[in-house]
């Protein structure tokens, strides 16, 4: 691996770390609004009010005592998933997929007894995964059923869709897969695979695996030249309106797509990762700049999707 | 939102980037503060010593001392006397060290010392009252010789100047004039040049010098001529006709007050020896701060313990520099922000392969109890708690076994700020549990290397020194911070990550 000159860097558009912090997260994302986004809770209900589907939530786990709750509520559960409300980047999730007999099957089919599960809640409420461990709230979430077209591409874990909303139209997206490396999570850094998507048409373009450039998914096999994801334009329009929810004006936006409930909000983040712009083979700063440039913004989520998938199209 | 203008934004770093250097220069001047660290100054110390023999009552002895001599700083005076009552008087522009006491027999031994610093820069100060030519009468047949050796002097010369040189080389004896040996055989050279100019209406008096030489005793005060031009006292050599002060010459007495006055004893004896000394010109500026009264912009004053502790926070500047240009132009992870330059504090102190030795092992058996800790389930809070007390008894131990064994540098892991290590312990093993050894081993060496680097920088013994004397260069630093997070560029490091986009140019 070699070095790559700053001059072609900037010949591509590539947004870099300082300059996303300083030109886009310092300007555009309001201080306040960060709780908002921070805690998975608020998010939930915010976006609730713009119309933006969740996966159901089941129980918000909030002080010690409330633990024995969860053993009657989870009882006649099948799959659910306990978070964190303020981890980050996916820390301290819990995946189960089934039962077997009084035993929990975790998405990486290890079987956990029901007091595996309350010590992980006993240490979320005790802020292990929350930033400088401030002490947190865990919530228990429905489990989301990928769509089988989606799933098939994903070693275990659920395959979520992460879109890039500048000053709420929706600028670039990749479609993120769990790897074995990545241990069923669908963090990039981690050894995820990362499918850039085409913002016009919701097809998918290049594959990154730990930065390279990769054609077939490393465990499944699976050719990821000609991912096309369903109702791409209701997914965009859905990560625009998340604009109008929080006020953060350069955010990314984690979307899932369940069997039975369609397209649904994972999480918000207000500071999104710079490895998109790899999995798209191209640099998101002509795109933002094109966005800062527009002399009328369009004021509806549909409209700002539209504009988005017209003007950023690839083929 | 709309973009700012930076330009006041970069004004106001140049102004304060500006400030903190011109504050320095300032001080450098102005105090002498050295820019590097073991510069050295020479200082004299001169020793007036007056014996005289006590004649049974009560004794006053008065010396004429140098009153703001050209050439030279004072910086300190002292007396050395048994017994005697010691002040310094300022008497109609003189200055005069007087000894007092009753009821004294016998030999006596008075001793004056003063310190000087040697500076082209200082002149004598102005006289307050302008000084003018005494009466002098003359009787025949000298007055007309005085006349007209004057006269001649006067053909030959333009101002007050140039009048005393020529009246110095015509009096000298071998010129052979009849004027010239008749005056000088009847009285004392320098009173006659000094009676003469006065008479011709240029005030003039006699001064009294020192040729300052190494390790000397007994030296002599040498006679000087002065005249006032009516701006200032000219200072001439009698017998060269030289004019100004030579560099090593110190004016010990300027004016007609007399070098030595004792009431109540007999056969008084001044003698003079003196010593050039070098002293670090940080210790000089330390003590002429006191005296011009600038020192409230320096930590001088300060008692020496809380002086020991700005020398280290003063470094800490340094630090964040370091992990600022480390983060955002080169990109090195490190664990925990400002880690590094704590780690860098306590290297400092421990110096640095003692201070990694100490620093690894504590964490390394750290990570190992941590291991057991976690596999308690304890709630956080009281994790960290028993993480810090655990950190202690490593401490504790390692500075033991160090100390059996030998090694005094053991003692130095109580230099380790514990919590920061406790911290770094907790981080580092969810960090292992989470990303995997790879990530732990790449962070650690980052902060670690970060650390190196600000303790390389701290331990410079110019860093200490300027950060130290020149506090206010630390605007500069703060400028070049404020700059860094004005940075928008690409780090080194995404040279490297972003390498892959080759293929899309």
């Amino acid at each position: 691996m070699g070095w790559i000159s700053p001059f072609t860097l900037n010949r591509l558009g590539m947004l870099n770390m300082n300059r996303r912090n300083v030109d886009y997260i310092a300007r555009y994302n309001d201080r306040s609004a960060y709780p908002l986004v921070d805690n998975k809770l608020k998010t939930k209900l915010v976006v609730a009010e713009y119309g933006v589907k969740t996966p159901r939530l089941l129980q918000v786990v909030r002080q010690q005592h409330e633990i024995s709750h969860f053993r009657e509520m989870s009882a006649d559960l099948a799959g659910f998933a306990i978070k964190p409300a303020k981890g980050s980047g996916g820390k301290g999730i819990t995946v189960v997929t089934g039962r077997d007999g009084d035993e929990f099957v975790k998405a990486s089919g290890a079987r956990i007894g029901v007091d595996v599960l309350e010590r992980h809640l006993t240490n979320i409420l005790a802020g292990l995964y929350s930033l400088a461990g401030a002490s947190d709230v865990a919530i228990v979430e429905n489990l989301v059923q990928s769509t089988p077209d989606l799933a098939r591409y994903s070693f275990q874990g659920v395959p979520d869709i992460r879109i890039i909303v500048f000053q709420g139209y929706p600028v670039m997206a990749m479609l993120r897969l769990a790897t074995k490396a990545s241990d069923g999570k669908a963090n990039l850094h981690q050894g995820a695979v990362g499918v850039g998507l085409d913002i016009g048409t919701g097809k998918s373009l290049n594959a990154v695996q730990f930065n390279r450039p990769i054609a077939l998914h490393p465990d499944t096999g699976l050719s990821l030249g000609n991912i096309n994801i369903v109702a791409w334009d209701e997914m965009l329009e859905m990560a625009a309106r998340c604009y109008e929810a929080t006020g953060l004006g350069y955010m990314g936006v984690d979307l899932v797509v369940d069997v039975d409930e369609g397209p649904l909000l994972l999480e918000l983040n207000a500071r999104p990762g710079l490895a998109i712009q790899m999995a798209n083979g191209c640099g998101l700063l002509p795109r933002l700049r094109t966005i800062e440039n527009l002399k009328r913004p369009h004021f509806t989520p549909g409209d700002r999707a539209r504009f988005a998938m017209e003007e950023f199209r690839k083929q | 939102m709309s973009t700012r203008s930076r330009t006041p934004f970069y004004i106001a770093i140049f102004l304060i980037i500006a400030t903190g250097i011109s504050l320095a220069v300032w001080r450098h001047i102005e105090l002498g503060i050295p820019w590097l660290t073991g510069e050295q100054r020479p200082v004299w110390m001169v020793e007036a010593r007056v014996d005289f023999d006590a004649s049974g009552g009560s004794v006053t002895a008065a010396l004429n001392v140098p009153d703001q001599p050209p050439g030279f700083h004072t910086l300190s005076e002292q007396a050395a006397s048994p017994g005697y009552g010691f002040s310094i008087l300022e008497q109609s522009g003189m200055r005069r060290a007087e000894w007092t006491k009753r009821d004294v027999t016998g030999p006596q031994t008075l001793y004056y010392k003063v310190q000087l610093i040697p500076d082209p820069d200082v002149r004598s100060l102005p006289a307050k009252v302008k000084p003018v030519a005494r009466t002098v009468f003359w009787e025949e047949p000298e007055a007309t010789a005085v006349r007209e050796i004057l006269e001649q002097a006067k053909q030959r010369s333009s101002n007050p100047q140039s009048m005393t040189r020529e009246l110095i080389r015509l009096m000298q004896p071998d010129t052979g004039a009849q004027n010239t040996t008749l005056l000088i055989a009847g009285e004392n050279y320098l009173d006659l040049l000094v009676d003469m100019l006065n008479f011709s209406g240029i005030p003039a008096r006699a001064a009294d010098g020192l040729k300052l030489e190494d390790a000397r005793r007994r030296q002599p005060l040498l006679p000087f001529l002065q005249i006032h031009t009516g701006e200032q006292w000219l200072t001439f050599d009698p017998r060269t006709a030289e004019q100004g002060v030579p560099e090593d010459l110190l004016l010990w007495r300027q004016g007609s007050a007399s070098l030595l006055d004792v009431v109540g004893g007999a056969n008084s004896e001044i003698s003079f020896s003196m010593l050039r000394q070098t002293i670090p010109a940080i210790q000089l500026a330390a003590m002429q701060s006191e005296e011009t009264g600038l020192g409230f912009l320096s930590f001088y004053e300060l008692p020496i313990e809380e002086q020991s502790m700005f020398r280290m926070l003063l470094l800490l500047p340094l630090g964040a520099l370091v992990v600022a240009f480390m983060r955002m132009l080169i990109g090195i992870r490190t664990s925990g922000t400002f880690m590094p330059v704590l780690i860098a504090v306590a290297f400092v102190q421990t110096t640095l392969i003692p201070g990694l030795v100490a620093f690894l092992s504590v964490v390394a058996i750290g990570l190992l109890m941590r291991s057991y800790l976690s596999s308690l389930n304890l709630l956080l809070v009281s994790r960290i708690s028993a993480l810090i007390i655990l950190v202690i008894f490593i401490t504790a131990g390692l500075s033991v076994v160090g100390y059996q064994m030998g090694f005094n540098t053991g003692m130095t892991v109580t230099f380790f700020p514990m919590v920061i290590i406790a911290w770094t312990i907790e981080r580092m093993s969810i960090l292992w549990e989470e990303e995997g050894a790879r990530e732990v081993l790449r962070q650690g060496t980052g902060s670690l290397f970060v650390a190196i680097c600000a303790y390389l920088l701290m331990s410079a013994p110019l860093a200490g020194h300027l950060t130290f004397n020149f506090p206010e260069l630390h605007l500069v630093i703060l400028g070049l911070i404020l700059l860094m997070g004005n940075y928008t560029g690409y780090k080194l490091s995404e040279l490297r990550r972003f390498t892959p986009m080759k293929v899309y140019d």
